[in-house]
């Protein structure tokens, strides 16, 4: 059929990639739930009638239409305290993506852009942090800052962007022999330019899954963080440092154990299946093999 | 190979003190480690306090300090310890092996398991068993340590209950008494392991089972699979002769990258069971603000680490042919 491939509508990258998400129906249902989870977190925490700091006479009632996920012992409804926690521990988490990605991607793409000394040594300490057991050093630097969120966020993001940048740094090794960065180089383009123009946008899409999958990660390394101690302190909260306070709970008032672990378990699992579906439409090359 | 050995330990050395100087003065910074001493009632005398400080080294700058530690470690005790009771040397040795105890079993339960149930989901690929599989790795992917440690110890808890007898220990690494020669020792040291080894392996054996499936599924694609089957070879030995060996090559590195995570597993893992090992050790430490212990820790954590990736390397280089270091 010729005429169809004349007529055939022309298709953006955007709309290339949108198409590809789509197909993975997993990746798609994954964001439907994760986007009314956080919804249900960030708006419906502000119309829910009770707050964290509310005290009810109702003392460790199990989960009914009044509390739905019951209260704890000084009375507390766990809905809030589990949507409060889904606040600061997705807002952790984000921002570590975001951090992680943006000081490892100029990390990476420098070190493997200019190669040779610079590489070196800016490898070496990536690696420095990628040997170290980083529970171990977040909870040092967690007890240094205090329990303040977005200073453990720096603290997980100072540790994490040694992963971005080792990713970045490989796709802009073999991108950087391209031809279209020759071409630039030949048409007189700065670094900054060649950097910033070219080889970031082009491995732009390894970045983005990585960083999807990075939020995962935070979010399960920022709850054990926190259920250690290191982490959020209260009165503030986390679901981790939730976990926390109900650990000796679960035989007699499971519902403080159960929801924000799962809420945990929904949130990194749902962020997994949407960095496997944006793997499939953004780097079609990184797609494992389909057999 | 020697050579290659030799230089990979040599460039770790200035990491190490690079690692261990950024953690003794963050731990420095942090806290001051006589402060519980001195919110003390009644006040002890200044004397006393003075006393702990030049001890402990506080009256020296924090240079200085870091250089104590250094020699600390050349003579085996790494430093002063705020807890006065500990020399921390010793007690960093007993507190490691008890934990590299939990980490090796745990390792070994995960590679065997993650093996097993990648190469069975390579090999019925889309079938139930694989969808099955896929599930649950995922859902292992997703799930918080501690959550699960918990959730399996209070399972551990009602089966004892069950069963009207102690069965499997929840707390601690051993019990304080045992009754009988080593073989109760044994079996005491073993039944305290049951749970918390789970609990650990099941979260490393998530990862590599889907990282198994993987490498599998692209050697049973390959060429030379293809032939051995063209020239009538039976599938069960050309799975497991030919297929099973080069898949399990890559498997080696990522165990070792994932050691840090496995060491991160077991400070919540113990601090669940309520171990005394190393992620006690170093918990209590950081608590106490003392710099000494906890670069010591780090330090032991961290050569253990790299120590692995070379071995690790230097076996895939055995493993694969086609790898040489010069």
């Amino acid at each position: 059929m010729p005429e169809r491939e004349f007529t055939a509508p022309t298709r953006t990258q955007t709309q290339l990639v949108l198409r590809r998400f789509r197909q993975h129906r997993l990746a798609v249902a994954s964001l439907i739930v994760l986007l009314a989870l956080v919804l249900l977190a960030f708006v419906g925490g502000w119309w829910w009638k009770y707050s964290v700091a509310d005290f009810t006479s109702d003392n460790s009632v199990p989960p009914s239409w009044q509390h739905p996920f019951g209260t704890d012992a000084a009375g507390r409804d766990t809905f809030a305290q589990v949507l409060r926690g889904t606040q600061i521990s997705i807002g952790i988490s984000v921002l570590v993506a975001v951090f992680a990605t943006v000081v490892g991607t100029i990390w990476g793409t420098t070190a493997g852009y200019y190669r040779g000394r610079l590489d070196t040594v800016m490898m070496r300490i990536a690696d420095l942090v990628l040997t170290l057991p980083l529970l171990a050093v977040a909870a040092v630097l967690g007890h240094n800052v205090g329990g303040s969120w977005w200073l453990i966020a720096v603290v997980i993001a100072g540790l994490y962007w040694a992963y971005v940048a080792r990713v970045a740094r490989g796709v802009v090794l073999s991108l950087r022999e391209k031809e279209f960065v020759e071409a630039a180089r030949a048409l007189g383009a700065s670094d900054a330019r060649i950097i910033f123009g070219h080889l970031v946008p082009n491995a732009f899409g390894s970045i983005i899954v990585n960083a999807t999958v990075l939020v995962s990660v935070a979010i399960l390394l920022e709850t054990a963080l926190s259920y250690l101690g290191f982490g959020v302190r209260p009165p503030d909260t986390s679901l981790g440092l939730l976990v926390s306070d109900a650990q000796t709970a679960v035989d007699t008032r499971p519902w403080l154990f159960f929801f924000p672990g799962l809420f945990i378990i929904l949130i990194a699992l749902t962020i997994n299946f949407i960095g496997d579906g944006l793997r499939d439409a953004l780097d079609p090359q990184q797609t494992r093999v389909r057999r | 190979m020697l050579a290659y050995a030799v230089r990979r330990i040599l460039v770790s050395v200035p990491i190490l003190v690079i690692a261990t100087f950024v953690v003794f003065v963050m731990v420095s910074l942090s806290g001051d480690p006589l402060s519980p001493l001195k919110t003390r009632n009644p006040p002890p005398p200044p004397q006393a306090l003075a006393l702990e400080a030049h001890r402990l080294h506080l009256d020296q700058p924090l240079l200085l300090r870091y250089w104590h530690w250094i020699t600390g470690v050349t003579r085996g005790d790494f430093g002063p310890s705020v807890q006065s009771n500990q020399v921390i040397g010793p007690e960093l040795i007993h507190r490691f092996l008890v934990t590299f105890r939990l980490i090796g079993l745990a390792m070994l339960l995960a590679l065997v398991l993650a093996v097993l149930v990648g190469v069975i989901s390579a090999v019925k690929q889309y079938s139930g068993t694989d969808y099955t599989f896929t599930f649950f790795g995922f859902l292992f992917l997703a799930m918080p340590s501690f959550w699960f440690a918990i959730l399996l110890k209070e399972a551990g808890i009602s089966f004892n209950d069950t069963v009207g007898n102690q069965v499997l220990f929840t707390i601690g690494d051993s019990s304080v008494y045992v009754d009988g020669g080593t073989w109760a020792h044994i079996t005491d040291v073993l039944g305290h392991m049951i749970l918390p080894t789970i609990s650990l392996a099941l979260l490393s054996f998530a990862a590599w089972s889907r990282f198994q499936r993987a490498s599998m599924l692209e050697v049973l694609g390959s060429d030379y699979i293809r032939l051995a089957r063209a020239k009538g070879l039976r599938r069960g030995p050309v799975l497991t002769r030919h297929a099973l060996r080069t898949a399990l090559i890559p498997l080696v590195t990522v165990t070792a990258l994932d050691l840090g995570a496995i060491i991160s597993g077991a400070i919540v893992t113990e601090n669940v069971y309520q171990w005394r090992g190393a992620g006690s050790f170093l918990l209590e430490s950081i608590q106490h603000d003392d710099a000494y212990a906890v670069a010591g820790w780090l330090l032991i954590a961290a050569t253990f680490i790299i120590l692995f990736n070379l071995a690790a390397d230097l076996l895939y280089a055995v493993l694969d042919p086609r790898i040489r270091y010069a």
